[in-house]
């Protein structure tokens, strides 16, 4: 289990790598990563703003409730903060079980609970101003799933 | 009681600082809510609409109804928008 929060880019391929590393005992590796998306073509900057302190923690709790539910090797899930730019990557998880049923399961769980529960905020910038992004009902009515 | 209060994204815009410490003998986040914006307007702005206020209590997320008793550390943010 790990969590990391932190301003720098990451690279997909060698984390998952480093999951895997030296272990024989995983069957299925799902991951997922989040990236700046400009829908209007507008989009100058997305400011990430999170809470110190409680975010690691946040993170680290919803991490701790996959393991409880499902049979899993390993997890790890980076977010980052601070200025980005359309195309950038935002943030990542991976699960890796012995089963691939358990390894979707648990990313897509870790997904729905990092998006309404870990304290992040999103500020997009474009050529009209700066806006805060509005939490979506689906998000929070997604975590009724589990 | 001595409480340090601390403000993110638009809440913090609106009200103008990222944190502050707060001499209070509120016995709930709604009285902490209450006496905060009888102080200014930018404090009643801010939490005009509290249904798009959260509320956390040493760093667990927690509701308005939520007991202050022991607590050191209030944040109030919206609604959160990580992934």
């Amino acid at each position: 289990m790990a969590v990391r929060v932190q301003r720098e880019d990451f690279d997909l391929g060698a984390e998952l790598a480093a999951l895997r590393e030296g272990r024989t005992d995983i069957g299925a590796l799902v991951s997922f990563s989040g990236l700046v998306r400009d829908d209007t073509g507008d989009l100058q900057a997305l400011e990430l703003e999170h809470y110190p302190g409680m975010t690691e923690k946040a993170l680290a709790e919803i991490e701790s409730e996959a393991h409880r539910r499902w049979d899993l090797n390993a997890t790890l899930i980076v977010h980052r903060f601070g200025p980005l730019e359309p195309g950038e990557q935002i943030m990542m998880v991976a699960a890796a079980s012995p089963h691939r049923k358990a390894a979707f399961e648990a990313a897509d769980f870790l997904m729905d609970f990092l998006k309404s529960r870990a304290p992040f905020w999103k500020k997009e910038t474009g050529t009209d101003g700066a806006k805060w992004v509005d939490a979506k009902e689906d998000d929070e009515a997604a975590l009724k799933r589990w | 009681m001595t409480l340090e209060v601390v403000y993110f994204a638009w809440v913090r815009e609106r009200i103008g600082l990222p944190r502050e410490t707060v001499e209070t003998d509120a016995a709930t986040v709604a009285d902490l809510v209450a006496e905060l914006r009888a102080r200014e307007d930018r404090y009643d702005l801010a939490f005009s609409d509290v249904s798009v206020v959260r509320v956390a209590l040493d760093q667990v997320l927690s509701d308005f109804d939520a007991s202050l008793k022991g607590v050191r550390e209030v944040a109030f943010f919206p609604p959160m928008t990580g992934g």
